[in-house]
C-alpha cells in the first residue's frame, strides 16, 4: 500500500542525524518535525529569521511577531535566536544548514527540481527555494510519485521551469525511496510496504536503477 | 543627538511622489509598515515601484495598494497569498520581477552597503539566469546580481528612539534592517518611541545613521496570516 503524507514524513525523519541544522519546506516537510526521534538534538531553521523553531504556540501564547516561513505562528525554544533575512541566507548559502527537505512538482533523473511555477497558471514566486537548492549539500525531496492525473513526477527532464539544477540527493515518495545517481537515474533503495518494483517502474518516467533485492521501508 | 522625529505617517511620507521607488519591510504581514501604507493610500500616490518580499493579502498590507491600482511594479520573492496580485500579473496590468528570497535580501543589503554587484549560485541554470553574467569560482557556477536601492524605505520596528535607533521584535525583523540602509530616505515607524539614551546600545539592531525620519505609529492591527495553535 502506498504511503500517506504522514508515512512519507515518518520515513524522512529517519534521515535526520544528531546535531543537524535543518530547513523544512512548506507542506509534507513541515510534518517531518513531528517525527524527529526524541533522542536527537537538532535545530530547525526558518528562512524568515529564526533558528530553533518550537512547536505551534498554545492559544494564549500566539504572537503576530513570531512566525515561520509558511507564515504560521510558532514558538521558540531555549537557545533560539532571531536574525534578519540577509543573515538567514548567509547561513543557507554559506553551507551552514546541513539538511534541506522540500516539496517538488517534478524531479529529473539528473537531480533537477521544479517547484515554483506553472506558466500561465500559478504565479507565486520562488521564495527561498532557489537559494536553498543552489547551496545545500544535502537535499531530500518529499512528494507524491505521480500527479493527481496519474502522470509521473520523476522524469527524464523537467517539463516545468526549474528551480535548481543537479541538486537533489534523495527522493521519498508515497511509493519509494530513491537516490539520484551522479551520472543520472533514480536508484531504487526501498519500496513502500506492499508496493512492487514493477508498480514503481510503471510510475517512474525517468530511468529507474534496480539492483538486487529492494527492501520494504521501515516506517515505525 | 540629531532629532529625527516627525509627527505622523502623513508628515513622514509627504514628499513621496507618483513613480517613486519604495522598499517596504516585512515578511508576509509580519513587520510591515502599516501606518506608512495607510498614508500612501490616503495620499493616492500612483505608479509606485514596490520592493518587498511579499505583496500582502487581498485586503491588507501592500494588497490594499494593489486594490487601488497604485502599484506599477512589484519586486518580490513570494506573492502566493494575493489573488488580486495574481490577476493583475496574468492580465499584464502589473509589472513583476520575482527574485529568489536570499538574492533579494542580499541585493538590498548590497545597496545599503555600497556594493554594486555580487555573485550567488541561486537561480543558476534557471530562467532567473537570463541576461545575467555567469562566472565559475572554484568549480561552481554563479550569477552576477546587482544592488537594489530605493528613493524611500518604509520600515517598521518595535522600539525606536529620537535618534532613529531601532530594535525589532521576533521575526518582524526580516527585511527591515537592510531596507533601512538601502533607502535614500528611510522612514521608520515604531510601536514605542523613546528619548535617545533609553535604549540599551548593546541591543540596538539598526543604528540611527540609516534612519532619516521616525514616528510612533498608531492602531497596529498586526494581522496573522496563519494562526496555528496546539491544544
Amino acid at each position: 500500500m502506498s504511503l500517506d503524507k504522514i508515512g512519507i514524513a515518518k520515513r524522512i525523519s529517519k534521515e535526520i542525524e544528531n546535531g543537524m541544522y535543518i530547513n523544512l519546506g512548506i507542506g509534507i516537510p513541515t510534518l517531518v518535525a513531528n517525527y524527529i526521534p526524541d533522542n536527537l538534538e537538532v535545530v530547525l531553521q526558518s528562512e524568515n529569521g529564526l533558528l530553533g523553531i518550537g512547536p505551534f504556540p498554545t492559544e494564549d501564547k500566539v504572537d503576530a511577531d513570531l512566525i515561520n516561513a509558511g507564515k504560521q505562528t510558532v514558538s521558540m525554544l531555549p537557545g533560539s535566536v532571531l536574525f534578519n533575512s540577509s543573515e538567514s541566507f548567509a547561513m543557507i548559502r554559506g553551507g551552514h544548514v546541513h539538511l534541506t527537505i522540500l516539496g517538488a512538482m517534478e524531479v529529473s533523473e539528473n537531480g533537477d527540481i521544479a517547484n515554483w511555477k506553472i506558466p500561465g497558471k500559478m504565479v507565486k514566486g520562488m521564495g527561498g527555494a532557489m537559494d536553498l537548492v543552489a547551496s545545500a549539500e544535502n537535499i531530500i525531496v518529499a512528494m507524491q510519485h505521480t500527479s493527481k492525473s496519474g502522470k509521473s513526477k520523476l522524469l527524464k527532464e523537467c517539463s516545468l521551469p526549474i528551480t535548481g539544477i543537479r541538486c537533489v540527493n534523495k527522493i521519498v515518495t508515497n511509493l519509494a525511496v530513491m537516490d539520484v545517481h551522479p551520472e543520472g537515474g533514480f536508484i531504487l533503495r526501498e519500496r513502500a510496504p506492499g508496493v512492487s518494483v514493477d508498480e514503481i517502474k510503471e510510475a517512474t518516467e525517468g530511468r529507474l536503477i534496480v539492483e538486487g533485492d529492494i527492501p520494504e521501508m521501515k516506517i515505525d | 543627538m540629531i532629532n529625527k522625529v516627525v509627527k505622523d505617517a502623513i508628515k513622514a511620507t509627504e514628499d513621496i511622489k507618483d513613480g517613486s521607488v519604495l522598499m517596504l519591510g516585512g515578511f508576509g504581514l509580519c513587520g510591515i509598515p502599516e501606518n506608512g501604507i495607510q498614508a500612501l493610500l490616503d495620499m493616492k500616490i500612483k505608479d509606485l515601484t514596490c520592493i518587498s518580499n511579499n505583496a500582502g493579502v487581498d485586503d491588507f498590507g501592500i494588497g490594499l495598494l494593489l486594490q487601488e491600482k497604485q502599484v506599477k511594479k512589484m519586486i518580490s520573492s513570494y506573492v502566493g497569498e494575493n489573488a488580486e496580485f495574481e490577476r493583475q500579473l496574468l492580465s499584464g496590468e502589473l509589472e513583476v520581477d520575482l527574485i529568489p528570497q536570499g538574492t533579494l535580501a542580499e541585493r538590498i543589503r548590497a545597496g545599503g552597503a555600497g556594493i554594486p554587484a555580487f555573485f550567488t549560485p541561486a537561480g543558476y541554470g534557471t530562467e532567473i539566469e537570463e541576461g545575467k553574467e555567469t562566472r565559475e569560482f572554484d568549480g561552481k557556477m554563479y550569477l552576477m546580481e546587482r544592488w537594489l536601492k530605493a528613493d524611500f524605505s518604509l520600515v517598521k520596528a518595535w522600539k525606536g528612539d529620537t535618534a532613529g535607533n531601532l530594535i525589532f521584535k521576533g521575526t518582524a525583523r526580516n527585511f527591515n534592517p537592510m531596507m533601512a540602509a538601502a533607502g535614500n530616505i528611510t522612514i521608520a515607524e515604531v510601536e514605542e518611541l523613546v528619548p535617545a539614551g533609553e535604549l540599551d546600545p548593546n541591543e540596538i539592531h539598526t543604528p540611527g545613521i540609516y534612519v532619516q525620519r521616525i514616528f510612533e505609529g498608531k492602531n497596529y492591527e498586526k494581522r496573522i496570516e496563519q494562526r496555528t495553535v496546539r491544544s
